[in-house]
């Protein structure tokens, strides 16, 4: 099988998976509608939790754009998932308020397409300075940003009066009905859905698989490979990196769109530097650079928790030492053999194929 | 030898910037100029008043013993280094201030001592980044996979295959760069160079662990690629045979001065530059 066959089946298997869920849960949800609750399938906690765990994908798969495809270790990745969560909230209830728009779905796309827009302009601005850095001093630097954003949006109050939005900074004496409350958080109308939730995340994985297969991802992969060798290929350095940068935080504000509405009130110190964190846990369980690795991670990481909770106060450790046993697991050649020997039984056919490649 | 039949061919001749080019070259106006091109680091002179002017399709050497300053020199062709001293003339464009991209948007292609591949990457691949200004498309229509995407895909594809199939490398496009036998990467990245439609390509030391029937075999390519891009070469190489069998002009570089230029003849009997390699015969 040649590269780019594997490539292409890489590609459709992990749309393929989503599609699949979407497909799936949209049968359970719709069996689970009409019945009592007894009868139902999904749990409530799982039902509640789609819409994040949606978000938590497409932030993982933005944040291993720029993790794996990239490589530059970016640690502020919540920073660009707060911006958009806020404008969207913005969006959504200034439509709702001053422009009367009482079609959901319409107040939920634009929301998400803003607070894609503005963490994207986000995304530039921080970019300049930004990537100019190497390594560690890129890490620490996007870090301070994280940090930055997240304490600013705790200072910004928001009113909207009539089809004027009002905006107060530190003082929140402002005029008309509060959309943003300082510290206080943000009340929302929560018009979040599951199907906005599998449609986003599939337009990121066209988007950022689609774009790893171009001309653009090749170079930006040249770049993480050999600075030195791609700029003298003509390859512009700058700007690929801040292409692959601006697109991440572009599909991370989207994604804190659809968050922010999802939950009827928000506060600014809930993207804090430990959901960066969180988001590059699932990265790197999922594989630097596996994309579909990172769709897994995040579903499956995102439900463990939910689950655990059952162990009350030693939820976090066991969750803890999950992911200890996990990262040793998936780096001990004895038990990679033994996974390989294992798909090697599952499919029959591709044996002979496998032992004569060796 | 029919390839030292060209070399004793080739007429050299003077011209006004204190170098030599080949006849045939004559007219047309040179690839690279440098004058009095130097670069200090912390008061140490890495390369000093460097003089160098290279024929169209010339193919010129760079030589000297280690450490004399000659991958400082195409690190300074390239704009790795801004020299502190100096001017370099690409096409008879002063490339006072570019970096190092806008120096090979102007022509200049190298390969690196080194071997610098994106290794994660296939074959094709690399040839396909060295194609990057080449055959073009933007990020939008990559995302949505637009008619043009496809087009140019195709058109990348055959392009980098056909480069590949000069050093007999088409089969291998699909295997990951990093995994290829050492001479078959520094081959890999004459390739990629190329795919750049370089008009100057520099070789560091492109025969570096080879063995002597490789080197040989290298030595008909790059006259090969010589004659096919119609381009000029300055390669740096410690194997003389290679050297004296391909180059048609030699610098002699020690201690970041030019001690000597001229032809392979010329150079095999300079006494300064057989004392830089060998050292003084002690009198008496």
């Amino acid at each position: 099988m040649s590269v780019k066959q594997k490539k292409l089946i890489y590609n459709l298997v992990t749309i393929g998976l989503v599609a699949a869920a979407w497909l799936i849960f949209t049968l359970l949800l719709n069996h689970d509608a009409g019945v009592p609750r007894k009868e139902r399938i999904l749990s409530s906690s799982m039902k509640d939790q789609l819409i994040p765990i949606c978000c938590w994908i497409v932030m993982a798969v933005s944040l291993n754009l720029v993790v794996g495809i990239s490589g530059e270790l970016s640690l502020g990745h919540a920073g660009f998932m707060s911006i958009g969560a806020f404008t969207g909230i913005v969006v959504s209830g200034w439509l709702l308020n001053g422009f009367a728009v009482e079609d959901a779905t319409l107040r939920l796309v634009l929301a998400m397409v803003a607070g894609g827009l503005t963490a994207g302009i986000a995304g530039v601005l921080i970019g300049i300075p930004v990537l100019r850095l190497r390594g560690d001093y890129l890490a620490i630097v996007t870090l301070a940003f994280g940090e930055i954003i997240k304490n600013v949006l705790n200072c910004v109050y928001v009113a909207a009066d009539g089809r004027h939005l009002n905006l107060g900074f530190i003082n929140n004496n402002i005029a008309g009905t509060m959309l943003l409350n300082g510290p206080n958080g943000a009340k929302v109308k929560t018009i979040a859905t599951v199907n906005a939730g599998f449609i986003l995340v599939l337009i990121t994985l066209v988007i950022v698989l689609n774009l790893i297969n171009s001309r653009s991802g090749r170079a930006i992969m040249a770049v993480r490979d050999n600075r030195i060798a791609a700029e003298s290929m003509g390859v512009p350095v700058t700007k690929y990196k801040m292409m692959a940068f601006v697109t991440a935080a572009t599909l991370a504000g989207m994604a804190g769109a659809l968050y922010g509405l999802n939950f009827a009130t928000l506060l600014p110190t809930k993207f804090s530097f430990n959901e960066s964190i969180n988001v590059l846990v699932f990265v790197v369980l999922g594989g630097i650079g596996n994309i579909l690795g990172s769709v897994i991670s995040a579903t499956a990481l995102t439900i463990l928790p939910e689950k655990l909770r059952f162990l009350q106060n030693y939820r976090m450790l066991v969750y803890a030492v999950v992911l200890i046993v996990v990262m040793l697991a998936t780096n001990n050649r004895t038990i990679r053999a033994w996974f390989n020997t294992l798909s090697e039984r599952l499919r029959p056919g591709k044996r002979e194929e496998a032992k004569s490649h060796e | 030898m029919s390839e030292q039949k060209r070399r004793s061919q080739t007429r050299m001749v003077p011209v006004p910037s204190e170098s030599i080019v080949p006849e045939r070259d004559l007219g047309k106006p040179p690839v690279l100029e440098t004058h009095h091109l130097g670069i200090e680091f912390g008061g140490l002179k890495a390369v000093d008043d460097f003089n160098l002017t290279i024929g169209r399709t010339e193919i010129a050497g760079l030589i000297g013993p280690n450490g004399a300053g000659k991958t400082t020199v195409f690190n300074l062709l390239t704009k790795v280094y801004e020299p502190t001293q100096g001017t370099v003339m690409i096409n008879g464009r002063d490339t006072k201030g570019m970096n190092i991209t806008q120096a090979s948007q102007l022509g200049v292609a190298r390969t690196f001592q080194n071997i610098r591949l994106f290794s994660q990457m296939t074959v094709e691949e690399n040839v396909r980044i060295g194609l990057h200004n080449q055959i073009k498309y933007d990020m939008f229509t990559g995302i949505l996979r637009l008619p043009r995407y496809w087009k140019q895909e195709r058109k990348q594809h055959t392009e980098a295959l056909e480069l590949l199939s000069i050093f007999d490398m088409q089969d291998l496009a699909d295997v990951k760069a990093g995994s290829l036998p050492y001479g078959a990467q520094r081959r890999l990245e004459i390739v990629r160079a190329l795919a750049t439609n370089p008009c100057l390509l520099l070789l560091d030391e492109p025969a570096a662990g080879m063995n002597p029937h490789e080197t040989s075999e290298l030595m008909e390519n790059i006259a090969k690629i010589r004659d096919r891009f119609q381009i000029a070469i300055l390669l740096i190489e410690h194997d003389m045979s290679l050297v004296m069998g391909v180059c048609e002009g030699i610098c002699v570089l020690n201690f970041g001065k030019v001690i000597a230029k001229g032809t392979a003849d010329e150079i095999q009997n300079n006494p300064v530059v057989i004392e830089a390699y060998l050292g003084k015969r002690k009198e008496g």
